[in-house]
């Protein structure tokens, strides 16, 4: 809380939240398509809508991690960060390609491939991007007075991240094979080393909030990472059953991933108990909150409801179905939303120097958000449960079955009314603190 | 107890050993097992010419093929079978959104040229016969529809 550079970091996290409110506009756009009513279907068709949402929600995760690792690498290292410039040029060329992606897909100009959509040409910018991130927080760590685990594992997870980009930018004839490595990029992220970046996170938040011993929280760090590769690496199976790839991912993906849970339990587990050792005077309740809740949640939307359908013989008939959405929604809130909205919670009082924090609005942004995301998970569940059985099992067209569900996307759209209240308290809470100070960050330390 | 140099031992290890296998094994799927379960050598440039279609389009992101994609629009993987490739050309050529008047959720009304169309027919022949494991499974029952 000494380093004047640190304050980068409110630029990331301001890109990061207004990226979010975007990502929720088109996830109306789709809830309401789904229920029948896609007036916007001439402008906005449904692929336009998806590809959106979700490479939002990647830009603007991925703008928290590195808001992230701005704030927290000087703190470990001790060290101010090397270049605050390269870091505005790295945040305003990365917002130009995604600004430039989200337009490009209006227009019909993307690359069709679930989550990596973003047209070629951009995909070289990107990895100059991420480079150029990578380099300063390398060089930070570097001439640094020491390095920590904790500031290890998130920088092992960045860098990690950037080189299993690059499988998922090969051209093959073969829809197999590019289906294959497509899952490299996907799979090899959010099961892989994102959690490396939510566990090097939650470590940091961990030793600040609890004021556990250090050496202790990073054992634990260890072994959570440790149980993340040991599973999640073979678990990719799981994306393989049903592709045209050979028969023996059936088992090896369905062991190794119904063992995957255990890394999200070990993080809930690790979490709470530290919490419970700890001294319970910080006065930040609420970055408490979303961080205990980010580990609980991650296991029950992760763990819990990701191996709910990862056996090749539930995911023969839920494969493809809105089970999956289900299970992404709820994956992605409570492992990576949740916890760079802790460290945004966590940071902006030591940024700006106003102490706001516990007060009416960010418990009901907690809670709302919350609330409303459970909601929204139970009404995917329900809609892809019941889809399940009459399409895949009854053998219902699958148009038919469509109609049958859509009520359950009228549940779904109050649930997100719900969700998006919350965050939109989030957001104005944010506002609130103002802009970060170097008087702040003095006085801090 | 352990203590934390055995834990990051543990990591290191056990991050050498899966990502070993691993690559193995995808080496194995790619060179020794791909070309016979998908039928490479009929991987012709229409069907190429197809997947280019498919991704420029990105028809993923409504429908799903091998299971892969969005959940708004039918699965594709056996299209063909299911539709015939006649009633295929006609959605793809369509001039005005396929399904306004009998679903009422729409397609995107892309009028490909007839020679679009037949790479696209292409590419779903091909998808059709790769070998999936079993998915896309049979359903248990066979239901009427009474009203
Ligand atoms: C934070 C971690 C996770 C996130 C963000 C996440 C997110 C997602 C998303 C977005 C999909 C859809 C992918 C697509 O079809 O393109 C998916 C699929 C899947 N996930 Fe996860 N997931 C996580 C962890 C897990 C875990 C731990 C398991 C297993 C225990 C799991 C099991 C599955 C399975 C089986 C599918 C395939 C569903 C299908 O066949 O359609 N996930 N996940
Ligand atoms: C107002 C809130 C939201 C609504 C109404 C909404 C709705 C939707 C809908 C309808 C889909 C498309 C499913 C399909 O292909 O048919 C979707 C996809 C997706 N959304 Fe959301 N969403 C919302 C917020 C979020 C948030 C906050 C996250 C992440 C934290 C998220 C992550 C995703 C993901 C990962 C997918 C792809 C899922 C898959 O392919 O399995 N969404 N969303
Ligand atoms: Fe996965």
């Amino acid at each position: 809380m000494k380093y004047t550079t640190q304050k980068v970091a409110y630029w990331f996290f301001l890109s990061a939240l207004g990226l979010l409110a975007l990502q929720i506009v088109y996830g109306f756009i789709m809830g309401f398509a789904h229920m029948g009513m896609d007036g916007l279907h001439d402008f906005i068709p449904f692929n336009t809508a998806r590809a959106v949402h979700t490479n939002l929600l990647v830009c603007w995760l991925l703008l928290g991690f590195m808001g992230s690792a701005y704030y927290i690498i000087p703190e470990e290292s001790q060290n101010e960060l090397y270049s605050p410039k390269l870091a505005y040029i790295q945040l305003i060329s990365f917002l130009a390609v995604g600004v430039t992606a989200v337009i490009a897909y209006h227009f019909n100009w993307w690359e069709g491939r679930k989550f990596l959509e973003i047209p070629r040409p951009l995909d070289y910018l990107v990895v100059v991007n991420v480079l150029a991130f990578l380099f300063n927080i390398l060089m930070t760590l570097f001439k640094g007075k020491r390095q920590t685990t904790t500031a290890l594992v998130l920088t092992m997870g960045l860098l990690f991240s950037a080189l299993l980009y690059l499988p998922g930018m090969i051209w093959f004839d073969s829809q197999t094979l590019d289906s294959f490595y497509r899952w490299y990029v996907v799979h090899l992220w959010v099961e892989g080393v994102w959690e490396l970046i939510m566990g090097g996170i939650l470590a940091f938040l961990l030793i600040k909030i609890t004021g556990v011993d250090r050496e202790v929280i990073e054992k634990w760090l260890y072994v959570i990472v440790g149980l993340t590769f040991l599973s999640g690496i073979l678990g990719t199976g799981h994306h393989f059953y049903y592709i045209g790839a050979p028969s023996y991912w059936l088992w090896i993906g369905g062991i190794f991933s119904a063992l995957e849970p255990l890394a999200f339990l070990a993080m809930a587990l690790f979490a709470l108990n530290m919490y419970r050792k700890g001294e319970k005077k910080h006065p930040n309740k609420t970055a408490l909150n979303w961080t205990l809740g980010a580990a609980i949640t991650s296991f029950v939307g992760a763990g819990l409801l990701g191996a709910a359908h990862t056996l090749p013989n539930v995911n023969l008939y839920t494969h493809g179905t809105l089970v999956t959405a289900m299970h992404g929604h709820m994956a992605f809130w409570g492992a990576y939303a949740m916890i760079v909205l802790a460290i945004i919670a966590y940071a902006m009082p030591n940024l700006t120097g106003r102490k706001l924090f516990n007060n009416g609005i960010s418990q009901y942004a907690f809670w709302l958000s919350n609330i409303g995301m459970i909601g929204m998970t139970v009404a995917f569940g329900v809609a892809g449960v019941a889809q399940v059985y009459l399409e895949r099992i009854l053998g219902v067209d699958f148009m038919e079955t469509q109609k049958e569900i859509e009520p359950h996307f009228l549940v779904l759209v109050l649930c997100a009314s719900g969700f998006t209240t919350g965050v939109t308290l989030y957001i104005i809470n944010f506002f609130k603190f103002g802009k970060p100070t170097n008087e702040a960050l003095v006085a801090a330390s | 107890m352990l203590t934390k140099s055995q834990a990051k031992i543990f990591f290191l290890a056990g991050t050498i050993i899966f990502s070993v296998l691993f690559l193995g094994l995808s080496y194995d799927t790619h060179v020794n097992k791909h070309d016979d379960q998908t039928n490479a050598d009929k991987i012709t440039p229409e069907v190429v010419a197809g997947k280019h279609l498919w991704e420029a389009n990105n028809c993923m992101g409504c429908h799903t093929i091998f299971g892969e994609g969005a959940y708004y629009a039918p699965e594709l993987t056996k299209v063909i079978e299911r539709r015939g490739a006649p009633y295929v050309k006609g959605v793809l050529m369509s001039p005005t959104p396929w399904g306004e008047h009998t679903s009422g959720r729409k397609m995107v009304a892309y009028g490909f040229s007839e020679e679009e169309a037949n790479n696209l027919i292409s590419y779903f022949e091909w998808i059709g016969k790769v070998d999936l494991n079993g998915f896309p499974a049979k359903p248990k029952y066979e239901i009427k529809k009474t009203k």
